[in-house]
């Protein structure tokens, strides 16, 4: 099964927006430590629909998923990324306030030199939704979600993006999983069937016998069917 | 003794060669340890999984390692390296165009890093004049060797690796695919991916690493300073058996069961990996080949000892290209992060007395003696740096 984990990569910038035009113009903007946090809570929930939110994926399945889910709860500006070449300009572009990656992309260092290339974010704080909250973060990570957070954004708002992107991962690899089930068993039943035409030859079987011999042997053998008929087919490559 | 369980996580490259030798060729169980090799996709995802134990330990970016315990670009976590995975390995790859304007520019050899990084400078300074755009070089991360080796050739030449070029970020398994399709116009990248790029004849190698610096620390073994106290006894036996793999991985007669074993964890052939232990690289499409004994050092020239002069050396460059402040304070808990007391009462010798070639313990290729101490004194005797404005690049 595919392994699913996103990483969160989280700028605390939307108090920024529309004083600049993008991160580099930030980076001159905001060179004070002492920059006034105007994060005020009451409007926490307005500002959350105002988030921009950048979903870098390369499985388009997946990113939709976490598009919708994003969207019902309420976010209205989420846009999707899937090429890897000229990411940075990509999102620089986009100047999103949130960037959700894959953690199986590679693609992932290439948003770690965006940290080093803007004073906006001073102390991007990857995967710890508090220094001190490690339930919190084992609980991301379990699921295969992390998250940047830079300081001044607040960890109820970080709280509630982790929470629905743990549960759409998490949906996403049930779905997977079945998927992946649903090919193997697909498979098995390839083997199968090709095995059973062997016999059916090579002993001069019905179907119904060539099937019944394997699953006698399968029983004596203590083994899966599909095992034995892959064994011999395996036999009957030899034999050819 | 019960088998002590272990995950450690790593990037296909051969300088991972100690671990991966460790584990699948017998020296971690002979020393009890059941060891559970992690591969990984990105530095940043090896950084947080050690940084949260996902990870006991990993093999890790040495500039990554001191990032981490400063704080630097991320969340601090003390990491401390009682264990040297490799010294040098990278080389500084370019595309033949580029590489045939540099030989064209060159003021005698471009073998010779002095006269490549002046060639670079002309032709930097043409392209401007001409209103070309800037040149590309892709690196690994921005804490990393390969960053500071491009910047300290290329600023030793006159470019300011800043304002007249542009570096970027590109993971390893992408950098011949970019130099390829124009993307990059060169790259510094560790093993295998130089060679890659050579035996497809999309680039040329320029310089080896050890031509910049004849002794960088590459990756060490990272663990968190938490588990290391919790788990002396483990690390000590996991120490041994990085020590015993890598005078495995040194004698030449060991070389092909040792590549075998790397190549089979990177997917690659291993060839490829024979000749970067030998250091014996093929550098051009046409199969003219360079030599140098001290491409990549595993194990041999006390290699495996963590060396603060090496901390020290790397945390100079954070300061140099503005990813750290300068103070004495970060410099002291930079060069604290390597830790040879660990490395030596594992192994159970006395503390060696350190290398003595190069006399400063790192050989840049110009420049004054490094010296640990006056890390303010070395930054300030560049002319090209970029203290105290931490910036990176711009990006296409």
């Amino acid at each position: 099964m595919i392994k699913m984990q996103a990483c969160f990569a989280i700028r605390c910038m939307a108090q920024l927006r529309g004083a600049a035009g993008g991160l580099r113009r930030l980076a001159e903007t905001r060179k004070g430590p002492d920059t006034p946090n105007t994060d005020a809570p009451s409007l926490g929930a307005h500002r959350d629909s105002m988030l921009k939110i950048a979903i870098v994926d390369e499985s388009p399945i997946r990113a939709a998923i976490l598009e919708d889910g994003l969207r019902e709860a309420g976010f209205t500006q989420v846009e999707r990324i899937a090429e890897t070449h000229n990411l940075l300009a990509r999102v620089y572009a986009l100047d999103p306030d949130v960037i959700l990656i894959d953690l199986e992309s590679p693609s992932r260092d290439m948003l770690e030199q965006m940290f080093q290339m803007s004073r906006a974010v001073k102390r991007p704080v990857a995967m710890f939704v508090d220094q001190s909250d490690s339930a919190s973060i084992r609980a991301a990570v379990d699921a295969g979600v992390s998250a940047y957070i830079v300081d001044g954004l607040k960890k109820e708002r970080i709280i509630s993006i982790l929470d629905l992107c743990i549960s759409r991962f998490n949906a996403f690899a049930r779905l997977q999983g079945e998927l992946d089930r649903a090919k193997d068993a697909l498979e098995e039943r390839k083997v199968i069937d090709r095995a059973k035409g062997v016999l059916m030859k090579a002993k001069k079987l019905s179907e119904e016998e060539a099937y019944a011999l394997m699953r006698k042997t399968a029983m004596n053998e203590n083994k899966k069917i599909v095992d034995i008929a892959q064994l011999l087919l395996t036999a009957a490559e030899l034999f050819k | 003794m019960s088998n002590a369980k272990l995950r450690i996580g790593y990037i296909p490259l051969v300088d991972a060669a100690a671990l991966i030798v460790a584990v699948d060729m017998g020296f971690a169980f002979a020393e009890h340890l059941d060891v559970e090799l992690v591969r990984e996709v990105s530095w940043s995802n090896v950084r947080d999984k050690l940084n949260i134990g996902m990870f006991d330990a990993a093999h890790l970016l040495s500039p990554v390692a001191i990032a981490s315990s400063l704080g630097m670009g991320h969340v601090r976590v003390p990491i401390i390296a009682p264990f040297n995975l490799g010294l040098n390995g990278n080389a500084i790859t370019v595309s033949p165009r580029l590489f045939s304007s540099l030989d064209g520019l060159a003021d005698g050899d471009s073998a010779d890093p002095i006269v490549s990084a002046c060639a670079l400078a002309r032709l930097v300074a043409d392209r401007k004049a001409r209103g070309v755009e800037p040149l590309t070089f892709g690196m690994t991360f921005p804490f990393s060797n390969h960053n500071y080796q491009l910047r300290f050739w290329m600023a030793a030449g006159g470019v300011d690796p800043d304002e007249d070029v542009r570096l970027v970020v590109l993971p390893p398994p992408y950098m011949v695919e970019s130099l390829a399709s124009g993307h990059v116009d060169g790259f510094c990248v560790g093993a295998p991916w130089n060679s890659v790029a050579v035996d497809s004849g999309v680039g040329r190698i320029l310089h080896f690493g050890c031509e910049i610096m004849v002794r960088a620390s590459e990756k060490v073994l990272a663990v968190r300073e938490h588990w290391a106290a919790e788990n002396n006894e483990t690390l000590g036996r996991l120490v041994r058996a990085l020590t015993g793999a890598s005078a495995f991985i040194d004698a030449p007669n060991n070389h092909l069961a040792a590549a075998t074993a790397v190549a089979r964890r990177l997917g690659v052939e291993a060839e490829l990996v024979t000749r970067s232990l030998a250091g014996n690289l093929k550098i051009s499409p046409d199969g003219t080949t360079r030599i140098d004994d001290r491409y990549i050092l595993i194990g041999r020239d006390d290699a495996s000892r963590p060396d603060p002069v090496q901390a020290a050396w790397l945390y100079a460059q954070m300061a140099r290209w503005g990813q750290a402040p300068l103070s004495e304070e970060l410099a002291a808990t930079a060069r604290a992060a390597f830790r040879p007391d660990l490395y030596d009462a594992a192994l159970g010798v006395a503390p060696s007395v350190g290398v003595c070639e190069p006399r400063d313990g790192v050989g840049g290729f110009i420049g004054p003696a490094f010296d640990p101490a006056d890390i303010s004194g070395h930054v300030a005797s560049w002319r090209i740096k970029r203290p105290g404005r931490p910036r990176l690049s711009v990006v296409r």
